[in-house]
């Protein structure tokens, strides 16, 4: 029943809003919550208890408790009361078996107590053990609250950052007077509300909004919904307030049992009469003066008791169907009839921000709750956060439990005072131990409600004060979180290279190659590379890194950087380089060009390029070369022109000349290609005579498309990996790891120790002294036989190395791999064994390459 | 983590823009023996106070950088681009 007008209601009762519950159809106006809807239809049971399946209504009615935890069009654990009306909304109840009304496990409640004591799971259902599926089955049936909907529609989700001056946590009175004051100068202020609300006196209004902590850095998360605010503010100003804390007595969560801010709200707000009759139990002047509430309402106030000036031993109420009937109160012990039951403990400060970013909590004895002191630097508090407030008195840990209903301590988790006292009894007497045995704070509030209560029963239980138990540790979400928010928008970054949709038009296959896409092959893998040992083929090669080093001392700074020597290479000129570590860890693998007396030009691999700018950088940082690096990656397209045939079409493209004499192997030269001006590097990845084209990425389709016109037939990264292996070129970090180095690898010849010092040279001469333990060789079956990477060498029967690539090679008629085996192995013919599909197939070593072991193609 | 750096290019920054480096060693000159190569390589102070370390500001303007950090507390005491060194020495 609606009451007259209320001078601040919130309702607009001119507009009704409809939505559905259990199937029937509830409605309301707007400004109402589904709570207050379903209040005002007459709905008083909301939900059922996690464990024993209590009915419960609603306590708090400000979106702490877990009492009103409805499925809202199939979002589970909504809490309805602060949750808006909507048009259509379909409203379910969770966490029963039948109806809210007659929840069949409800039988819980009144049967299986002894059986159900604290920490029953770690205990029951432990025997027999065959018998654990089907407890197993059970328990995952009834444990938990709410379900995640099988298909869940996808929401969108994203990460908002916002830097301000002040940051005011709260919308209260206090916090909005803060905001304003502290905005009078102009200041950049934002204020974060729970409720809805508008900005106002300059600063800004981030509502329906709730920051859930505060990290170092004044890094503060806000959940508005759909954005995860990252707020940073160089001044923080909480104003959380308080939280009214709930009694401890005998059936203390019977329906109709609230907290006064239920009452205030239910009147004050929706103008909705609570109830008929009414007790009040406070311990304060603000739980105390619902009174005025009630009497606006029109509801009997039956007996009023101030904690403070009673000698209140004694609260017990009883009701029947879980709703509340009476109440025996006061030192009296009279039993007084009523259907609400406003029983306040004070007020609690929600300090829980404050403890987070690293404030002392402290325990103050003559008013029984914790107060927060000393602040960090650059945090502070406005309002009833800090501990100002009425005088309250100190309630008892429990008011009489020795008879009656269950004495619930934590209602989210359904633990009662007895569940405590037994946690003491078995030892686990501090707050930590018992609220993990016990689960007390743990459930949906965070222990909003049941912290304080539970640190007071301790306090009697094991006789020690409540200053020395302590508070358990603050941590983040202080509220709870979708974890969708936190997982932020669904992507998946992706990398394309400028000839992305030349690929994908070709029909392509594409493969995921770190965070590039590439294509695996056009069609026929063997036909690629047949087409590039015998005509003519061309491969995207534009993620390859491309670092320019420019400057007087750029070869010394090289020199510096990897093994072998750049400062005596001639300008036109490539050499391969193999950067390591101090450790002798090979970085990376690519080729040097000498473009001018200053100039180099410094390829990577596709995933090596950004890791290899920066080790560049960060030594030359430490040694101050006169030399720029530059990554130049993203902006340069590189296309690989591959086969007999190259020569020649290189030649109908350009002017210069491009003979084997004028541009013999690894020769650099700038020409123009189809119009495009072009770096030029004679070198062979494939095996056979190529030019490696690096140019401005604009032009990436006009010479794709320029060069395939002349013959060349694309050929994707599967053809090119047979390629590579019949010339048995490594992939660094596929044929290599990190306990490779230089000459386990088969490099010596890389390694120049007559030079002065280079990163990496310890570890090189370490690995001189020692001798290997490991080589990398080739090895050839018959291509009947495919090894996996990663397939193990036996030798004599025992392990003795592993398989790091292998293919069938048409061209060479076997197949072919790489694999690491026992230095004693690695001659050429030396047998070996490979485990294939459980049984051993033989190989026989090669420490040549597979196709062209003299590298006359790449000559000629 | 979620403590701001100072790049000394760009100023206060959140430091999810930096990558972390790792604290500032001194690689060993002329002949080392191989417990300093094992020491310089492997073995780091990991000190509970003050520590000199290298960042790298890579989604910003791509500076290396030395802060000086309170490991216990992130507190930040100050950044500098070092001197270069031109040696082996770092």
């Amino acid at each position: 029943m609606r009451l007259p007008k209320q001078p601040n209601e919130l309702i607009d009762r001119e507009t009704v809003v409809s939505f559905s519950f259990e199937g029937s159809p509830v409605s309301g106006f707007r400004g109402d919550t589904i709570g207050s809807a379903l209040y005002v239809a007459g709905r008083r049971v909301f939900s059922r208890s996690f464990k024993y399946h209590r009915p419960r209504g609603l306590l708090c009615c400000s979106g702490q408790c877990p009492n009103c935890m409805l499925t809202v069009d199939g979002v589970p654990n909504v809490r309805v009361c602060v949750e808006p009306i909507r048009e259509g909304a379909d409203v379910r109840p969770q966490n029963v078996l039948g109806s809210l009304d007659r929840d069949l496990l409800g039988v819980i409640d009144r049967f299986a107590g002894p059986f159900t004591p604290v920490g029953f799971y770690y205990r029951t259902m432990i025997r027999p053990r065959r018998a654990w599926p089907l407890y197993e089955k059970f328990l995952r049936h009834v444990a938990g609250l709410g379900r995640v909907p099988a298909n869940v529609e996808s929401r969108r989700y994203d990460t908002e950052h916002l830097n301000v001056d002040v940051l005011v946590i709260g919308g209260g009175r206090a916090g909005r007077t803060a905001a304003a004051e502290a905005a009078a100068d102009g200041t950049r202020v934002l204020l974060v509300d729970e409720r809805g609300g508008t900005g106002a006196d300059g600063y800004q209004v981030l509502a329906p909004a709730r920051a859930i902590g505060i990290y170092e850095g004044g890094l503060v998360p806000v959940d508005a919904g759909d954005v995860l605010y990252r707020v940073r503010a160089a001044r923080i100003v909480v104003a959380t307030g308080s939280v009214e804390q709930p009694l401890v007595f005998p059936g203390n969560d019977l329906v109709g049992v609230m907290l006064p801010g239920a009452v205030r709200r239910l009147v004050d707000d929706w103008a909705i009469k609570p109830g008929e009759r009414a007790v009040v139990v406070g311990a304060d002047d603000r739980g105390l003066d619902v009174t005025d509430q009630l009497q606006r309402a029109g509801v009997e106030i039956a007996a009023v008791v101030d904690l403070r000036s009673s000698e209140t031993a004694r609260i017990s109420a009883s009701g029947s169907g879980g709703r509340l009937r009476s109440v025996v109160i006061g030192p009296s012990a009279r039993k007084v009839g009523c259907d609400v039951l406003v029983a306040s403990g004070g007020r609690q400060p929600a300090y829980s921000l404050l403890a987070q970013a690293g404030a002392l909590i402290e325990y103050e004895p003559r008013r029984s709750i914790f107060l927060p002191r000393e602040l960090p630097a650059g945090v502070e508090t406005a309002g009833s956060v800090a501990g100002t407030g009425d005088p309250a008195a100190a309630p008892l840990a429990s008011y009489g439990t020795s008879e009656g209903d269950k004495c619930f301590v934590c209602v989210c988790e359904d633990v009662t005072e007895k569940d405590v006292r037994r946690a003491v009894a078995e030892g686990f007497d501090s707050i930590e131990l018992a609220k993990r045995y016990t689960t007390v704070t743990m459930g949906p509030c965070q222990g909003k409600l049941c912290h304080l209560g539970s640190i007071r029963l301790l306090a009697r239980e094991t006789g020690t004060p409540e200053d020395e138990i302590g508070t358990t540790t603050a941590r983040p979400p202080w509220a709870p979180v979708e974890l969708g928010l936190l997982a932020g928008r669904h992507h998946e970054p992706m990398k394309r290279s400028p000839l992305h949709f030349r690929h994908e038009q070709a029909g392509a296959s594409m493969m995921w190659t770190g965070a590039w896409r590439r294509p695996f092959a056009y069609g026929d893998v063997e036909a690629e590379v047949r087409a590039v040992h015998q005509r003519l083929g061309v491969i995207d090669v534009s993620t390859l890194g491309k670092i320019v080093v420019d400057g007087a001392q750029a070869g010394e700074l090289l020199d510096r950087l990897y093994p072998n020597r750049f400062s005596d290479l001639a300008a036109g000129r490539i050499r391969y380089g193999v950067p390591t570590t101090d450790g002798g860890r090979i970085l990376d693998d690519g080729t040097v060009a000498r473009l001018g007396d200053e100039l180099f030009y410094v390829t990577t691999t596709s995933t090596g390029s950004d890791s290899v700018c920066e080790w560049f950088e960060w030594w030359n940082t430490v040694w101050g070369y006169d030399a720029e690096i530059v990554n130049l990656t993203g902006a340069l397209a590189a296309i690989n022109l591959a086969g007999p045939q190259a020569r020649d079409a290189l030649a109908s493209l350009t002017d210069v000349d491009v003979s084997n004499e004028a541009l013999k192997y690894l020769d650099a030269r700038e020409l123009s290609v189809a119009g495009v001006p072009c770096l030029a590097l004679r070198i062979g990845f494939v095996g056979e005579l190529g030019y490696e084209l690096h140019f401005p990425a604009s032009a990436a389709e006009h010479l794709w498309d320029a060069l395939v016109h002349a013959g060349a037939v694309p050929f994707g990264l599967e053809p090119q990996r047979i390629l590579r292996l019949e010339k048995a070129h490594v992939i660094i970090g596929q044929d290599t790891d990190s306990e490779s180095n230089l000459l386990s690898a088969g490099m010596p010849w890389i390694l120049k120790l007559d030079k002065e010092d280079f990163v990496g040279r310890f570890a090189a001469e370490l690995a001189q002294e020692r001798g290997l333990g490991e080589r990398l060789v080739g090895f050839t079956m018959p291509s009947t036989t495919l090894p996996p990477e990663g397939a193990q060498v036996v030798i004599d029967g025992w392990p003795a190395g592993r398989v790091t690539s292998a293919r069938v090679s048409e061209q060479v008629g076997r197949t072919i791999g790489l694999a690491w085996v026992r230095p004693e192995f690695a001659t050429d013919g030396a047998e070996i064994e490979i485990r294939v599909s459980g049984s051993l197939a033989r190989a026989a070593v090669t420490l040549t390459p597979f196709y062209d072991p003299d590298g006359v193609k790449l000559r000629s | 983590m979620s403590f701001l750096l100072s790049c000394p290019n760009c100023g206060l920054r959140d430091v999810y823009e930096f990558k972390y480096q790792g604290e500032v060693t001194k690689r060993p000159s002329g002949q080392p023996s191989q417990r300093e190569l094992s020491a310089y390589v492997y073995f780091r102070d990991n000190v509970a106070g003050i520590q000199r370390e290298w960042w790298y500001h890579r989604v910003g303007c791509g500076q290396w950088f030395i802060a000086e950090r309170d490991t216990r507390t992130n507190t930040v005491l100050g950044t500098e681009i070092p001197l270069p060194a031109r040696s082996p020495d770092r």
